[in-house]
């Protein structure tokens, strides 16, 4: 699965960075984001784009996984 | 809805306390101003000698403490830094000057529109028309690039002055300046003022609360999170200034407000495309500040700056209109936006004529 590293962009980066490779991944991603902010936007544009999302906290980072 | 409830109640809560703080003290419209608070903490300090506006608002201490004890609380403290700071300083200066042209920040421009001043509707679509702009270079791959994780003490030095400043007010040494007229004469009772910026920083820190945030993300993304915070906060004040008898519908007379509507759309214009380039409002900027954001504290020392500038310059709109500077100024403002959009917008760059990396160097 492709892997994007959104660390350290603030919103709204984080999900354009998202969207941009969900329209060349329209399958799923894994989106590494490292703020709380990140990951709640994400998590959200992903749920409101039809994806299953799966979150897993690593150290201080997230690891968001969106799958169709 | 439901992920929605906890934004809509602090939007709702921060509009009664904005109305509040009105019946209490604070000029009419402005129970909350990042901008007019900014200004008149920059003439409390004596960066500008305006006398109508000198103040050191406890609202803006407030809101500053409030963010940054809820953001320890929660974990979300975090030092970073280093995202263009610079161009992030000189923005601020920028969404200055186009707030006080206009006479307000966008959570004034919500408020102005609650207490019926008609005017501010002409900020709003200002307002509106600058994200758009902004959003089409985000589109185009704008980005000020990636912060960097500092050293622990940088990020806390800046709440830590805001504990300093608040001092400075209480202790009232001479070099301090106090309105004894205008605006900056009228305030809520320090305390109220000060618990009331400390509940709003809180709700604003929990719920990333953005005015700019709001129509921002319903255009690029259809997402509406945001902008029902903004529509609570209007949706309240105005039913707070109906309960207390201070809305009064129209365009002539109202509080620190000017008629003149190019200049109240322009001075928005300017506020809003800044707001975007920086990735929040000044409300926004001010709660990043205080997690340990010092790209956020950057800006705000620009909107301070800008402040001081635009008091020091004759900038700044008065109820009296827009001044031949202040006109001047916001001409600038938009060929300094137009280029940094312009420049730090990747897909631009790339396939337009000139090159600012060595990409072409073999």
């Amino acid at each position: 699965m492709k892997r994007i590293d959104t660390s350290g962009m603030s919103c709204p980066q984080p999900v354009l960075m998202t969207k941009k490779a969900l329209e060349e991944n329209p399958e799923g991603l894994d989106i590494i984001v490292d703020n709380k902010t990140a990951r709640g936007n994400v998590d959200r544009f992903l749920k409101n784009a039809g994806y299953k999302v799966t979150i897993r906290e690593q150290d201080d980072t997230y690891l968001i996984e969106a799958r169709k | 809805m439901k992920d929605k409830k906890g934004i809509i109640i602090a939007g709702g809560m921060v509009g009664i306390i904005a109305v509040l703080l009105v019946y209490f003290g604070n000029p009419a419209n402005m129970g909350f101003c990042i901008a007019c608070f900014l200004r008149d903490t920059a003439g409390g300090l004596g960066l500008h000698r305006a006398d109508v506006v000198q103040y050191i608002r406890p609202e803006i201490i407030g809101l500053v403490l409030g963010a940054f004890l809820f953001a320890l609380k929660n974990k979300e403290f975090k030092s970073r830094g280093g995202s263009s700071p610079f161009t992030r300083f000189v923005l601020g200066i920028v969404m200055m000057i186009g707030a006080l042209i206009f006479l307000g920040c966008p959570l004034r421009m919500i408020l102005r529109i609650a207490g019926g001043d008609l005017n501010a509707l002409l900020g709003l679509a200002g307002f509106v028309s600058g994200i758009y702009v902004g959003v089409l270079f985000l589109n185009k791959g704008f980005s000020l690039k990636r912060s960097y994780n500092i050293s622990k003490i940088e990020g806390y030095i800046f709440p830590a002055l805001n504990v300093g400043v608040l001092l400075l007010l209480l202790l009232a040494p001479a070099f301090i300046f106090f309105s004894e007229k205008g605006p900056g004469s009228m305030h809520a009772p320090l305390w109220l003022s000060l618990a009331g910026g400390l509940i709003v920083g809180a709700l604003a820190q929990k719920t990333r609360m953005c005015t700019a945030g709001g129509t921002r993300d319903l255009i690029l993304f259809k997402d509406t999170y945001l902008l029902s915070g903004f529509i609570a906060i209007l949706v309240f004040a105005l039913l707070g200034n109906l309960a207390f008898g201070f809305f009064k519908i129209g365009f002539a007379d109202q509080p620190v407000a000017h008629t003149d509507g190019l200049w109240n759309f322009l001075g928005m214009v300017l506020v809003g495309w800044a707001a975007v380039l920086l990735g929040g409002c000044p409300l926004r900027q001010l709660i990043l500040s205080a997690e340990g954001n010092t790209d956020s504290v950057i800006t705000v020392m620009g909107l301070l700056v800008g402040a001081a500038l635009a008091h020091n310059f004759g900038l700044a709109s008065s109820a009296a209109g827009v001044t031949s500077n202040g006109k001047i100024a916001a001409l600038i403002c938009f060929v300094f936006l137009g280029l940094v959009s312009y420049l730090n917008s990747e897909d631009l760059v790339k396939k337009g004529s000139i090159s600012l990396t060595k990409a072409n160097a073999k």
